[in-house]
Order: structure tokens, then sequence, then C-alpha cells
């Protein structure tokens, strides 16, 4: 780099750094900072229009029907009035716009109320009210609790000790744990005294604004020193202030330079596989078109030479046409417009309107709400439904979503004692009931949603046994929870990991109430009496040591070191001869206890997974937990199963064994598929650029596989990628753990390019964040972990088992009907634009069209948009016990075979054939006859009309067919769209209409003329008939002729609602004894830096600590 | 697009039958009870109804003549070579003689049929003017531009009725002779022209502009036949109620035809002793030669014909009931014989199982 350059960047970095000083507006707005205002709107009333549609015009589709309308326009080419398009594009584009604007109206609604909230502005040495939007940068802003903060501020001060300030980030991040910010001193020993705060003139110089949320640098310089910021001192606009009286702020960035309006606005679209099948359709239907328009032009070419030539007498040339050869150039445009519906208009609205529709059925459903948590099941992304019914993988996260993620003191063992076990008045062991609950009322500081069935180790507790005291004494001093007093006598703990909070509470509830804690004292109420313990020191957990640690001094001043950590990691630190426990010494610890926590499976887990594997659906585990957990939570919830064959460990710890592990597994399975003959190896072996399609390998048995992080890491490394996923795709249940949040992306990742099958991940935390991303369909669990998963997700509900419901029922149906849907109209639409093609060879290829301008204008629109919006959202083929009865019914959709490229070309051909009936047998029967009083019926008009109605009752007839379930809005949609066509056209071809507007509406008395004819009659039935027998014969014979595995399943439904019999029972799968026996402990670091680091400042007396006692 | 569904805050979602797809529903299931015996009675149905339809097709008289005079086709051919080349032809006369060995059950109509003519082609049908057509006197004066080029005339006059359509006006005359014994004399039998065009479109749609002064011919002042046409539209007929735009060969004509050989009904007869049918004996249809389709290949035919309860000759509806009745009784066995079949196999396969 040169020298210039390098001064450019600088200057560049200089140009980009904020500089802004305190209480000094003038200085300020030098640089022309935005204000608080925050703008979410797109439109305004007056650029509404011109934006919309520009935003829409950029959809290829309406683009399309733009230079339509264009091309029409030409006189020279125009075959079809100009409102043919304009009419149904009006149309389309205003339900999208309508919608537009109904969100931007809401928006701006929204940006209305949140700009005009008051907030207190510190303003000549008062205290002022104010909104929002008037918030400036550099003015010094007052918060309280409870209230959002305004903008992007620097802590100065607060009522709190230390200057701290708890916040929530839940509109931010999602988590719903307090976080805390601390201001740095020299700002926070203003308190809230107004002349110092006034007198404030900090000069900040701070990076420009970015969408980091966890970053921040900047300098205050503040008397001539310079202070060091960083994101710990900054609140962010979205937070709410809480557990903190008070607290002053600096206003750093404000309104769109707010990191949370930074963050907004981008999202990714997952776009499904009927999306890309589609728009590979379109482009085939773009080159049919072509080929018919060359076609036809070349036809005309000919028939111009040949025919039209001599017919000049009565109709010559127009004067630009100097030959054949320029008639057909102009007639290929003409065609191109007359037959443009082949590329229906509607179909991406249509699209749209259906999986909303089917979305709401989601959010309707209340088999999936949950009720404890007053949640019900949400699709947030509207544009997945039909691939819900293609899922091939489930990659799930184990805690939280397998797992309740309630972590519940259910046992402990105290000096060699098990506590627990719930027994009857003679000692005898009884399963546990609400009956024999502990009562903990002797203890009014009780948490009553805890409870623990054992009253023994209550009564160990009240005769105050030395080592169960002790070991209660150690939960209640060893964690960093913080405690706060929302209501008098009431404490709330909020901890970092349930299973912390568990332990303090189940301690608390034992008379070992943990009360509050300063960074030097932890007050504990032990039976009724409060100690304060000096905290000596906090060595916080961390998940490489897997433990934490404290030195208190007990208030009989001796120094005690309580330790809790994993099973395996403390064992190695314990004392050989846990017998006394006088003996404390450096090197070993001794054993206290042990305490059992349970994290029960969710209800209906191990039964949803049987349902899910039935329908051939792969669910992975991948879990950050370690192996022993993963695979007992895997075998509890039928991932595993006794019956395997083999269960295959993969632990390498480098690249050979891994890779040897990875093939010895495959061998077993399948050992032709390491030879050099098997399609895979021989497709490898061509070294292909693009990732390929790595086929389904069949095992020879069931199988399931484990393997762990760090053999992951070298698992998923370029060339053993497809040694991972070909082993691991043979497996019924794949595990794997000790996973990063990076290693889940990743997996899923893998999957998704080689095996281009549906993938769905299911997560509830912040580390499911990735792989929920990277998945087709991402599942967030709302459940204890925040809502930072639900927020990233598609879907979200409460429970794992909704997923059985969402994906067999839902997705079934959603997939089902987007099928049905799209098979009918592609062909209703071929069926419709093709007979144009036919009459060209009857008309001189002259770009004539068979219908009537306005049945073109109304056909996609009016006549047949209903009853197939009836079809696509309430058809069902089998009711939803059946769906979830038979998950074998799920396959179709995993191997896309209600729609595919082949189904498009049977559409296609379909389309041709109905064409084909549609034209001739009205040609055969209007050629050349006359009605019953002599006069002809051979006319134009007449033609037009029969071929028309004809159409629509094949249509409706059509419809008819492949609507299994027959509500009574698919009788009204169906039918009523029928009879609603025969009031058009008697309207259309109403003498009053047709003398209103008679160059516009010439059908006059057609209808009337020809719905009295027999033979127009005969000529419909038949035509009905013709169309529809084929269909009938077709699905008749396929299911004998050409079975799916899914045939027989539909007939034994079929037979089985005709003779009703008790469907077969779901058998209820007995919960095997959970056997997981190690210590999950808290993934996540605890409060302990903060508790230690306010050692260094100030000392003042906690509030909590003049609580009466 | 996206399509946002906001259900945040929401409680629990009401149990209706619409929001929890429980519609009652009626599930109709084709199964093979019911495929089968719908095949073989639709089938029967098609074929009774094939078979009637074709007898009564069949009953239908027709006699039809082919006056386009190419050569060696009778005594029109010299009609034809007359005219050839030269705009507009000469007047000519041709006839058709035909004997009836028996009577021609009446009603009998008179069509002619035109075939190789497109009247069907985009740009002949579009080369009208409705509005014109309906008596709008504004059209009138300014006939729509899809007339081009048969708009303005070559003296700058907007032209009655303007388009191609009109301007391609059928002009061949008929009358027809009937002589009762041979040797006898002719006698003219009375062709019935009025009626002939669709009741909606003489009485509704196609009306003459405003009189002017109780005077159809001023009401036309100012415009210009078609350049075909030898006499202005307000003369088409000397009967008031036949002439200008709802003269009924007129109409007849504007109604275009949906393929390129169409038939147009010229006169019904049913007047005095025709009124049964035509009588055995000698005819002549005397034919006033005027209209050009030899140029492109066209053909003009003469046509009587009489008519059943479901109109005119055609075969095709008749023939195709048959057909499709085969047809579905044919699926109907294959249908039958594959289901045995294989309802067999799969039995024996479960048995199996």
């Amino acid at each position: 780099m040169s020298l210039n350059e390098r001064e450019d960047e600088d200057k560049h970095t200089e140009d980009k750094e904020r500089i802004l000083m305190a209480n000094d507006r003038k200085f300020n707005a030098l640089f022309d900072y935005p204000d608080n205002s925050i703008k979410t709107s797109k439109y305004s009333l007056f650029n509404f229009l011109p934006m919309n549609l520009f935003e829409q015009f950029q959809r290829l589709a309406n683009a399309y029907f733009l230079v339509l309308l264009f091309l029409q326009l030409i006189p020279q080419i125009s075959s079809l009035a100009w409102y043919t398009t304009v009419i149904p594009l009006i149309v389309v584009l205003s339900i999208t716009g309508v919608k537009d604007a109904i969100d931007d109206v809401k928006r701006h609604q929204s940006d209305k109320q949140v700009n005009n909230r008051s907030v207190l502005v510190l303003v000549d040495g008062r205290v002022e009210e104010d909104k929002w939007m008037n918030v400036q940068v550099g003015d010094i802003i007052k918060l309280e609790n409870d209230h959002p903060v305004t903008a992007d501020v620097l802590l100065l001060s607060s009522s709190e000790p230390y200057g701290l300030a708890y916040i929530e980030t839940a509109d931010l991040d999602g988590e719903t744990n307090l976080k805390v910010k601390q201001a740095i001193s020299v700002t926070s020993d203003m308190e809230d005294n107004l002349e110092l705060l006034s007198a404030f003139n900090g000069e900040i110089r701070c990076e420009p604004p970015n969408n980091k949320l966890d970053k921040f640098s900047g300098i205050l310089n503040y008397l001539g020193v310079n202070y060091f910021l960083d994101h710990d001192r900054l609140l962010l606009r979205g937070c709410i202030i809480r557990n903190t009286d008070w607290c002053y702020g600096l206003v750093i960035y404000t309104g769109p330079d707010t990191k949370l309006m930074q963050n907004g606005g981008k999202s990714t679209f997952k776009r499904t596989h009927i999306d890309h099948l589609m728009n590979v359709l379109v482009v085939w239907i773009f080159l049919v078109l072509g080929a018919m328009c060359l076609l036809l032009s070349i036809g005309h070419g000919i028939w111009e030479s040949n025919k039209g030539y001599f017919f000049q007498e009565f109709l010559p040339w127009q004067h630009y046409i100097a030959s054949s050869t320029t008639s057909s150039a102009l007639v290929f445009w003409s065609y191109f417009i007359v037959l443009n519906t082949m590329v229906p208009i509607s179909l991406y609205v249509s699209v749209e309107i259906i999986r909303l529709g089917n979305s709401y059925y989601i959010n309707w459903d209340r088999q999936m709400f949950y009720a404890p948590k007053n949640t019900p099941a949400q699709a947030r992304t509207t544009t997945l439904n039909e691939e819900l019914g293609q899922v091939k993988y489930v990659f799930s996260d184990k805690t939280g979503t397998l797992t309740e993620n309630v972590m519940i003191f259910n046992k402990c063992s105290i000096n060699g004692k098990t506590y627990g076990y719930s027994y009857d008045a003679n000692g005898q062991c009884v399963p546990v009931s609400l009956n024999n609950k502990v009562d903990f009322s002797y203890n009014h500081l009780a948490d009553p949603k805890f409870s623990f069935y054992d009253n023994t180790l209550v009564e160990a507790v009240k005769s105050e046994d030395h080592f169960v005291c002790l070991f209660f004494r150690c939960l209640s001093l060893c964690h960093t929870v913080m405690s706060e007093e929302k209501v008098e006598g009431k404490l709330v703990y909020q901890a970092q990991s349930p299973d912390e909070g568990a332990l303090v509470t189940a301690t608390r509830n034992f008379g070992f109430v943990f009360c509050s804690r300063t960074s030097e004292t932890i007050t504990v109420i032990e039976m009724g009496e409060t100690r304060v313990y000096q905290l000596l020191a906090i060595l916080d957990f961390s998940n490489e040591r897997k433990r934490m640690s404290v030195v208190v001094r007990t208030p009989e001043d001796r120094v005690m070191l309580f330790c809790k950590g994993a099973d395996t990691i403390l064992y190695e630190l314990l004392h050989p001869s846990c017998a006394s426990l006088s003996e404390v010494t450096m090197d070993h610890l001794d054993l206290l206890g042990a305490t059992a926590i349970e994290d029960k499976l969710q209800i209906g887990v191990p039964e949803t997974i049987v349902t899910l594997s039935k329908a051939k659906i792969k669910v992975w585990v991948l879990t950050g937990d370690k192996q022993e957990t993963a695979v007992n939570i895997a075998y509890s919830c039928r991932i595993f199963k006794d019956e395997m064959d083999e269960v295959f460990m993969v632990e390498g710890t480098d690249q050979e064994t891994v890779l040897q592990e990875l093939r010895t597994a495959r061998k077993k399975m399948k050992p032709e598929s390491l030879l050099e003959s098997d399609p895979i190896n021989i497709c490898l072996a061509r070294k292909p650029k693009m990732p390929f399609r790595v086929i389904d390998e069949a095992p020879n048995g069931d199988y399931g596989l484990v393997i762990n992080g760090y053999s992951l890491a070298y698992a998923l490394e370029g060339n053993m990628e497809l040694e991972l996923l070909r082993t691991a795709c043979m497996c019924k249940g794949v595990i794997c753990c000790r996973m990063t949040p990076l290693q889940k992306t990743q997996v899923v990742d893998l999957v998704k390019r080689y095996k281009k099958v549906v993938t769905l991940a299911i997560g509830d935390g912040a580390n499911d964040i990735g792989m929920i991303k990277a998945a087709h369909i991402g599942v967030g669990i709302s459940g204890h972990e925040g809502m930072q998963a639900m927020l990233n997700s598609d879907f979200s509900f409460c429970q794992f088992r909704y997923l059985q419901r969402l994906l067999l029922v839902h997705g079934r149906w959603s997939y089902n009907r987007m099928c049905k849907f799209l098979s009918y109209f592609f062909y209703k639409n071929f069926a419709f634009t093709l007979v144009h093609f036919w009459y060209a060879f009857y008309n001189g290829f002259s770009a004539q069209t068979v219908y009537d301008t306005w049945f073109i204008t109304c056909y996609n629109l009016v006549y047949t948009s209903l009853p197939v919006l009836g079809l696509s959202l309430f058809e069902k083929d089998v009711n939803e016990t059946c769906s979830l009865c038979y998950p074998e019914l799920y396959e179709p959709g995993q191997h896309n075979l209600y729609f595919n490229k082949k189904e498009f070309l049977k559409c296609l051909v379909h389309g041709i054939y109905s064409s084909c009936v549609l034209f001739f047998v009205p040609m055969g029967t209007i050629f050349n006859s006359e009605r019953s009083d002599g006069k002809d019926i051979s006319d134009y008009q007449s033609f037009s009309l029969l071929v028309q109605s004809t159409l629509i009752w094949v249509m409706t007839m059509q419809i008819a067919l492949r609507t299994n379930t027959w509500t009574m809005i698919s009788h009204a949609f169906t039918w009523g769209s029928l009879g609603l066509y025969f009031c058009i056209l008697l309207f259309l071809c109403s003498d009053g209409l047709c003398l209103m507007f008679p160059s516009t509406f010439y059908f006059l008395g057609v209808t009337r003329n020809n719905l009295k004819q027999p033979q127009m009659w005969l000529c419909l039935i038949l035509s009905t008939v013709l169309c529809v027998i084929p269909v009938i014969g077709y699905n008749f014979l396929k299911p004998l002729l050409w079975p799916i595995n899914v045939d027989k399943v539909l007939e034994r439904i079929h037979f089985c609602l005709k003779h009703p019999l008790p469907l077969p029972v779901q058998a209820k799968i007995k919960h095997p004894g959970l056997r997981r026996s190690a210590y999950a402990f808290s993934h996540k670091q605890g409060f302990g830096d903060l508790i230690t680091s306010g050692k260094t400042m100030k000392s003042s007396a906690f509030k909590t600590s003049k609580r009466p006692l | 697009m996206t399509w946002s569904v906001s259900a945040r805050g929401a409680q629990q979602p009401d149990n209706t039958a619409f929001t929890q797809q429980r519609l009652p529903a009626w599930q109709p299931l084709l199964s093979a009870g019911i495929t089968l015996p719908l095949f073989f009675c639709a089938g029967l149905a098609f074929i009774g109804l094939g078979l009637g339809l074709f007898y009564s097709s069949n009953g239908i008289k027709e006699l039809e003549y082919d006056y386009t005079g190419n050569p060696g086709t009778g005594n029109c051919t010299l009609c034809a070579t007359e005219g050839q080349g030269r705009a507009p032809p000469p007047n000519c006369s041709c006839a058709w003689y035909f004997s009836l060995p028996e009577l021609f059950p009446g009603p009998v109509y008179l069509y002619y049929e035109l075939s190789n003519f497109y009247q069907n082609n985009r740009r002949y049908g579009v080369s009208r003017d409705d509005a014109q057509l309906s008596g709008l006197a504004s059209a009138l004066r300014h006939p729509a531009n899809e007339c081009a080029p048969y708009q303005i005339s070559a003296t700058g006059l907007p032209i009655a009725p303007c388009g191609a359509i009109a301007n391609s006006l059928f002009n061949d005359t008929f009358t027809l002779w009937h002589q009762r014994l041979p040797g006898g004399p002719y006698v003219e039998v009375p062709l019935d022209r009025t009626a002939i065009a669709w009741w909606t479109d003489y009485h509704v749609k196609f009306r003459n502009p405003p009189l002017v002064n109780g005077s159809l011919k001023l009401a036309f002042s100012g415009t210009a036949p078609p350049p075909n046409w030898h006499r202005p539209v307000y003369e088409l007929s000397p009967d008031p109620n036949n002439t200008g735009f709802i003269n009924q060969d007129f109409v007849v004509w504007m109604r275009t035809a949906a393929l390129p050989t169409f038939r147009k009904l010229y006169a019904r007869i049913r007047q005095g002793n025709y009124s049964a049918g035509l009588p055995r004996g000698a005819y002549i249809v005397n034919i006033t030669y005027n209209y050009p389709v030899r140029s492109f290949g066209g053909h003009k035919l003469i046509i009587f014909s009489n008519i059943s309860w479901m109109g005119g000759k055609n075969p095709f509806l008749g023939i195709a009931y048959l057909v499709v009745g085969s047809l579905c009784i044919l699926m109907g066995f294959v249908m039958l014989v594959v289901y045995i079949r294989y309802q067999d196999q799969d039995d024996d396969d479960n048995d199996d199982e």
C-alpha cells in the first residue's frame, strides 16, 4: 500500500468516527446526526402508488404482463383487447398493493406511537418531559424503572450501587434474563445530582453506527482524562430498564443509527422446492409458448402466400404488409399475446393466498396450543407450508427440545444416604403422588411451585443433621444466582442456568434461603436464622473446568471452600477417604453429597419420534451435551432401540481414526458400498465440481451412530464429509454430541447440500439459531432459553410433540393441496389456451381467439378462481386421525411424487387432450349445422360461446373429480362459480349492456339463442364426458397397475371408513426408565465476574439487607 | 411477496369447525362398485342417444349443387370465366336444373354455402363497426378504425356500413321455378326472404340510424356505400323493414362464420302449395352470378334442406355419441378385467402376508 493510500484510509476512518459532546447541542449539530425519530414505514401517501408499483413490477411475472400490455397496445399486432391483460393485472397488483398498504399503515401507526413516547431530558439543569423523537445526540436523559430505553445511551449513573443498571433485552435478542450494565466510576459518582450532570461536558469519540449488538468501543474524554468505553456501558434502544429506580444516560446513537434499527430489515428469504420447480416450469412454458408461436407464424406465412394473397379481394393486406413474411413476423407477436394465458397471471398470487390460508390453520390449531404457557403454534413464515409435507431429515436439539428444560431437584444423596423416594406411613416405597408431597408450610419463604416427595429429608433438616445442613449450606452459597424481591417476602431468583436455579430453589424450600448478595457477602436465612457469610472468592463455572467454587468465611469465622460440579470432574478432586469432613486439604475435597436433577422428557416425545420414523423421517439429535447423556436420551426417546443391530461410536481424536471408524461402520452396514463398483464411488471418481445428489443407500439392518464434536471436526473437513454423510445417512438414528453451534449448522448444511431433500431443524436455544436458519425449515420451541430460537424460526410452538402434527397433518395437507392446486392450475390454463392453437389451423393462423375477450379476462379471475381456492384450502384426502395413524402416508411428499416435472408433463398432455376435445367436438357440432328453425348457428359467436361454456363445465367436473372432501364451502365455490358463469354470460350478452357499449360488448343475444338449442347441450355433455372419462379410468387403473405404497394404505383406510372398525390404536410406548445419570451442568458462565468485580468499587449497603427478618 | 401472520399475544384459538378444519364434509369415493357400473351405464346411455341422433340426422334430406363454375361443372362455367379478372364482374345468369322424383318434405330451407372463405380471419372479423350498425349517428359519420381500409371512401366520405365484412356481402341471387308436369310451364316458387336472421339481430342488435325527415336516404346522406356494392345500403330492398342495416341478407352475412366453410340461410319455402315441401317435378334455380370466389379457390353451393327437432343434417353428434358410448363400455370391460386380476393378486399378496 502506498503512503497516499494509507493517508486516505486514515482520513476515511477519521471521518467515520463519531464525536459528540455531552450537553452541547450546538457542537453536536455540526455533525448532522439524525434525530431520534424512527421510520420503519416504507411508503407515504404520495409515493405509495409509484413505489409500490415499481416494486411489484420488479417481479418477473408482473413485468411479463406489463410487457404484454405494451404489446397489446401496438395495433399492428394486437390480437386481444387491452383489458384482457389490464384487468387481471390490476386485480393481482391491487391484492398485493392493499396488503402492502395495510402492513405499512400498521408500521406508520407504530412509528407514530413510538416517536411520541415521552422521556425525561435534562435541559438547563432541570429534568423536562419531551417526546422521544426530539431527543438529540449528546442529550442526557433520565430513564426510569420498567421503561424502554429511548436511544443507544451511555450509562452515566444509576440508583443502584456501583452504577449498575439491569436491563432486559427481550426485544433485541429475545433473551428474557436480566443483563447488567455498569457505568464507569467517574460518571457514576455524579449520581442524580442534576447540577453535576448538567455541567458534565465529556467529549466522546466512538465508532460509527453499526449493527453489532455486543460490540462498542469509544473514548470518553472528561476533564482531560481518557476513559475507555465498551459495550458494557451502553444501554441499547429496545431494552427495558429493570430493578433500577432510575439511571442517567448520555445519548450516543439516535433513531436510525441505533443498533436496534441498524439490525432491522434484512432477512433471508427461504424458498421452497415447489417455488424453484414453479420457476423452472414457467421457463418451460415460455419455451413451449415460443415454439408454438413460431410454428403458428410459419403456418401463417404459408397460409398468407397460398391463400391469403388471393383472398385479398375481400381482405386486402394492410398497407404496411409487404409480403407474407412480414405478416408472419407480426403474427408471431399476435400469437404471443393470444397464448399468454399459458403463463398463468394469477398463479403466484394464488399460491401466496393458499399458503397464507394454510398458515392460519397452523395458528388456529387448538391441538398445537400449549395451555400452560398460553401459547399457540405460530407460522412465522407463511411461504414454506407445503415443504412441511416433504421433510426427510429432522435435526433436533436435545435440552429444551426433547426435554422440558425444567430442572427438577429430584433426589440427593447426603453422606451416603439417598433421599427422594416416596414412602408411605409403613416405610414402604410408593409411587410419587400428590398425596405424599412434602409440606413446606413451616418455611414462609418457600417457593410453592417446588415439590418433593421424601419427608425423611425434611426431618433430617429439622433435626439439624450436620451433613444435611452442610450440604444445603453448600448449595445455598455456591452459586451465582441473583435474587430480587419484587413483592415483599417473595424472592425471585435470576439464574444463568436452570440447573443452578433448581438447586438454589430446592435449598430455599428446605430452609436454607439465599436472600441477597453483595460483592463481599452472602446473606442466607438458615432455618429462620439470618447468617451473613463473607464472600472471599468465587471461581465461576466454565465449560472447561465444569465446576464452580466459592470460598467463604462463616459467621463463626471459619473459612470454607464449597465446590460443586460435574461428577466426572469432582471424582478426581475428592479425597480418597471421604469419611471425615473435618479434613479439608488443599488437594482433596470431601464429598458432601450428590444431587440428582431431572430434566424430564417432554410429554409424547418417544411417540412422536416413533411416528416420525414410521413416516421415514430420520431424526438426528445434535446436542452440546455430553455423550452419555445424549445416548441415554436417544434410547429413552426411541431414536435408538435396544433391538438395533449395532450402535456405532465415532470418538476418534485424529483424522485417521475417524475415517477408519466411519469406514468400518459403513462396511458393516453395506459392505459393497466400499467397492469401486458402487454407483456413488463411480460418481465420486469422476470428481464432479458441483455438489451432486448422493442417492440413498440401503443398509442391511438397523443401526445407530454416535459421533462427538471432536471427531466431527475432522469428519466435516473437505474430503471426509461425504464419508460422514454416507455412513450417517445409512443409520436409523444419529446422535451428534458436544457440538458447537457452528457444527450444528455444518451438519445441516452437509445433508442439505448432498441429499437434496427437505431438512428441518428444531431447537429452543440461541445455539440452535444457526441450524434453524440453515435448514429448509426452522422450528423454534418457545421454551425456557429465551425467544431467540423462536424469533429466527419459521414455525414455533411449545412442545416437541406438536412436530408430528405440524408435519403429518398440516404439512401433508398443505403439500397435497399445493400439488393438487398446481396440477389443476396448469392443466386449466393449458386446456384453456391450447384451443386457440387448434383453431389457428381453421382461421388462416390469423391469431383469432376462440373466446370472447371478456371470457378471457374473467376466466382465471372470476370463473375458476374460487373452486381452486376451495380445493386448496379445504381439501383433505384422509382425516387427521388417519394422517397420524398411518405415517406411511407422508412418504409421497418426501419423494415429491404428487407434483414434479413428470406430473407437470402429465398436466400438459392432459391439457392438450382436453383442448382437442374442447375444440373439435364443438367444431363438429356446429359445422354446417342449423337450428330447428332453419337459421344457422355456425357463426363465430355461437361457436365461441359453446366452447367457453363447455370449458367451464369441463373445468368444474375436473375440479369435482379432484375434490375428495366436499364441505359446504366447496359446494358453494364449485357450483356457485358455474352458476356465476351463466349469470355473467347472460349479463354480458344482455340487450341493455350491448346496446350501451356496442363496440365493447358485441355478443348480443348469443346466450339466449344458443342455450335453447339441444345440440349445444348435447355437445356440452359429450365434451364433458370425453374429458372426464379418461381421468376416472386413469384414477381407477393407476393404483391397480402402478401402485405406490400409499395406495394400499389409502385403500385400507377407505375400507376401514366404510366398515367402521376401531382404528389400530397407536401402541402406547412405555416410558423406559430414564437412564440419564450424568450431571448436566450449566453451559453458561454465571454472574461470578460481576459479583467479584464490585469489590473494586465503593461498597454500600444493599437495600435488600434492610428487609425485616 | 410475503404475507405476515401475526399471532403474537393470541390466546387459545377459537374452537370452530372452520379453524380446526373440521367442517362437516361429504367424502364420495369412486370405488370399483361405482366406477364400473358408471362406465357401463354411461356407455349404454350414450349409445342409445347416439342411435337416436344418428337416425334423426339421417332422416334429413339435403340437395346441394356446386355452382362455382369450375370448368366442366355445368352451365355456370361461362359466368365464371366471363367474370374472371373483371371488377366489377358483369351481370351474368346461370341455372341449375334438377328434378325431384318424390316430395321433398317441408319446411324446406334454401341455403348458400361458401367454402375456403375465411370469415373467421381475425382481421376480417374485426373489420366492422358495431356501433355504426346499432344505428348510432355519430358512428355513422366516424366509422371505427378497425374498418380500414373500408373506413373512408376514395372520395373522403365515411363508408356505411364500413369494413371488410360488409364490403364482401354475398350478392348472388336465386329464384326457384317449378315445372309441375313435364313440358308444362315453370311456376315461380315463392321464397320467403324474411325472418332468416336471428330475431335478436334483426330486432335489437342491428338498427338503422334515425330517419331524417322520415327518409332513410337522407339519414345515410354524406356516407358512401362499400366499394364492392352497386347500390347504397338504403336501397338494399324496397321494403322499408328490410333495408338499410336491417336488411335480412345483410344481417345474416354480418354474423360471421366460425369456420372457413359455412352455410347461410337464403330463404324459406313455406308458402302456398309449397308449405308441405317441394312436390315432385322438375325445378330450375336461376342464379344471378355475381360473387367471385374462384380467385381464391373458393366454392359456392346452393342447398335445399329440411330440418328435424335437432336442426339440420349433421351426423357428427350421432356418430360421436355412438363412438364415445362404445369406448365407455370397452373401457369398462378393460377396467373390470384389470380390477378382477389385480384384486385377486392383492388378495394373494395379503394371504402371503
